[in-house]
């Protein structure tokens, strides 16, 4: 009952005028960055950190987190009424999504959509009240090696489990890895890799990175093979769902949420494997009369089911965010930086030393999910609108909102070169297909994995076996390692 | 040995990649020695980290050498001819942003930039979007400079606004 009670005190906080506002705030500005394609919520927080400076801890996490389930239910919008998708969660959901449009019936898929995030985010969250602090119990029995090692494993599983490949994942989290050494070592006081520019030596800025990869080198592919084309949004029509909608999508929410959620809450981060999964299962699972649909007008189990796992997945990232301090995406790493510049030690004592902001932020979760659905199905309309912003307009603003996040940190001359840099390099990663959030989470999370090595290394007396003669820690390697090379062997084995 | 003109652009990047974790070795053999003693030094993980990309490197060589992978790629295929149009005049914009913003500030910057980038994109009214791009940047420098009091350098217009 000891969550329960913490809970209500949240929501007591969660309630204030305040932070409703800041609640609002970003369940809007998250819907429509969800809506317009090219923005991603990874972005966004990383153009809105400067608000750590103005805005209380609680204030700006709730504005974050709005901003981060917004997004996955407006992605959502753009899938089915322009069968792009608005982000990578809501890929799968443009396949079925998209053809319902096509066929006149684009408001139900909205709905479904909409619906079933609600009840798949709340379920999330009711996750994050129960499971958290189960984990933290645990969690706060970790010493260094054992965290080290889990965020090795955590390494492993972002970027070599997922994605196409596992020696171009592997490439990014190195070169991740590489950007977070950039500046002055903490321990030592010794500048590494910093080619002797000074202006370096405080380390690369998480913000300019963010801004390079998704922002600048997002553009510039775009414009690399560009063709001026007139985009179709399908009409909207009424989005009322009838009894046999709501039949037919409900057991596809659940088992969406059932996949999403604990797929979120492994280091294995990403929405993109949940939503594929729910999309296959409710195809086979489909009822016979409706399984023509599928591929042709539109099947809304196809929709229902992968709009649901997305948004627990979404969920579920947000667990090893707070109890663990260990980001599983690119915008839970970008969360992580700003408990940092709060001067807040992510981890299990954030549920122990914050517990108010903990609890706060978790009510108000519940709260933007009520708020999300409410601004999603009847503004329908007014997401419309926004997708009607039109493509080199919207470029041409991402880009000037990309130089005032980064100009904004120093004012100086050099970030921007190193931001066109780094877009430059995003560029060709997107066009030779290596990942991109495995450059911002090696970038946040390769400092913090040091220094837990070397703590780990001080305790032993430099003895290296304490890795491996740690219970837990040698568990954890394990796995790590099973994760690396386990689908290679199985590969050869099958063959 | 003959590649495709896929897999020789693959090998272009492998080399890439190992010249990124040379450069990277060769910054972890500049680190100078830490005259404080710990367990592990502060270009132990840096060492790490560039025989990781030395090997990620060697092992993109490979798979390049041994067919690529691009043409495996959904993007790639019957891909739409470079647009140098539309990258020549995102990169002028880039440039302009650039060039301009210490001296004319933000605003000024921005708004070149948001008039190149726009023109990039196929908008063929440059005047529209001079006047669009303005009121984007004027009113992005009030929220963010004057509500967060995030600092974007002072110019001409900042002085005036």
């Amino acid at each position: 009952m000891d969550s329960f009670n913490n809970l209500m005190g949240g929501f007591a906080h969660a309630l204030s005028f305040a932070n409703l506002g800041w609640a609002i705030l970003g369940c809007f500005l998250g819907t429509a960055i969800g809506v317009l394609p090219g923005i991603g919520p990874a972005l966004t927080i990383a153009l809105l950190l400067p608000i750590t400076y103005q805005v209380s801890a609680t204030g700006a996490f709730i504005l974050f987190c709005g901003v981060f389930y917004g997004a996955m239910y407006g992605g959502s919008t753009t899938s089915i009424l322009l069968n792009t998708p608005g982000e990578s969660g809501s890929i799968i959901t443009s396949l079925e999504g998209a053809k319902m449009a096509k066929s006149g019936r684009a408001g139900p898929a909205l709905a479904t959509a909409a619906i079933g995030s609600f009840f798949a985010g709340t379920i999330g969250t009711l996750g994050i009240t129960f499971l958290g602090p189960v984990i933290v119990e645990y969690a706060l029995r970790l010493g260094p090696a054992e965290y080290f090692c889990l965020m090795v494993l955590c390494f492993v599983t972002v970027s070599a489990v997922l994605g196409g490949s596992a020696l171009r994942g592997l490439t990014s989290l190195a070169f991740g890895l590489m950007l977070g050494l950039v500046g002055i070592d903490l321990q030592s006081g010794q500048p590494r890799l910093t080619f002797g520019v000074t202006e370096v030596l405080d380390g690369v800025n998480v913000v300019l990175v963010a801004v390079g990869l998704f922002a600048v080198g997002e553009t510039l592919y775009l414009a690399w093979r560009h063709v001026v084309g007139e985009q179709v949004i399908q009409p909207v029509g009424s989005i009322m769902l009838s009894k046999a909608d709501w039949k037919r999508s409900f057991w596809p929410w659940m088992r969406g949420a059932g996949l999403g959620f604990p797929f979120g809450v492994l280091p294995a981060g990403g929405t993109e494997m949940p939503t594929m999964l729910s999309y296959y299962a409710e195809r086979k699972l489909v009822k016979p009369e409706f399984a023509h649909e599928f591929g042709t007008t539109g099947a809304i189990e196809g929709v229902a089911g992968p709009e649901a796992a997305n948004n627990a997945a979404a969920a579920g990232v947000l667990v090893p965010m707070l109890t663990l301090g260990l980001p599983t995406s690119a915008t839970a790493a970008i969360m992580l930086s700003a408990f940092q510049s709060y001067g807040i030690q992510p981890g299990p004592m954030l549920f122990v030393q914050q517990a108010d902001l903990v609890w706060t932020l978790i009510a108000s979760l519940f709260i933007a999910n009520v708020m999300l659905v409410v601004l999603n199905l009847p503004l329908v309309g007014l997401w419309v609108q926004i997708l009607k912003v039109p493509t080199p307009q919207l470029y041409a603003g991402i880009l000037v909102f990309a130089t005032i996040g980064t100009y904004g940190i120093s004012n100086s001359v050099t970030d921007l070169v190193l931001l066109y840099g780094i877009g430059i390099i995003a560029m060709f990663m997107r066009r030779f297909d290596f990942p991109t959030a495995p450059v911002v989470i090696g970038m946040i999370l390769g400092p913090m994995a040091e220094q837990a090595m070397r703590q780990a290394l001080v305790i032993s007396q430099g003895d290296w076996t304490t890795f491996l003669t740690r219970p837990a820690s040698a568990t954890l390697l394990a796995i790590a390692v099973l994760a690396l090379v386990g689908p290679r062997i199985w590969g050869l084995v099958r063959r | 040995m003959t590649l495709r003109p896929s897999a020789r652009a693959d090998l272009g990047a492998a080399v890439f990649v190992l010249g990124l974790g040379i450069l990277a070795m060769w910054q972890a053999m500049v680190v100078p020695a830490s005259p404080l003693y710990g367990q592990v030094g502060p270009s132990f993980v840096p060492y790490l980290v560039a025989v990781l990309m030395l090997a990620l490197g060697v092992g993109l060589c490979l798979a390049a050498l041994r067919g690529g992978w691009s043409h495996t790629l959904e993007d790639m295929q019957n891909p739409a001819p470079t647009n140098w149009r539309a990258l020549g005049l995102l990169f002028a914009g880039l440039l302009a942003n650039l060039a301009l913003i210490e001296w004319l500030g933000f605003v000024i910057a921005a708004t070149a930039q948001f008039v190149l980038v726009a023109a990039a994109f196929g908008s063929r009214r440059p005047l529209r979007d001079l006047l669009i791009g303005a009121a984007v940047c004027i009113a992005a420098f009030m929220m963010f400079d004057r509500l967060l009091g995030v600092n974007i350098g002072a110019g001409i217009l900042e002085g005036v606004l």
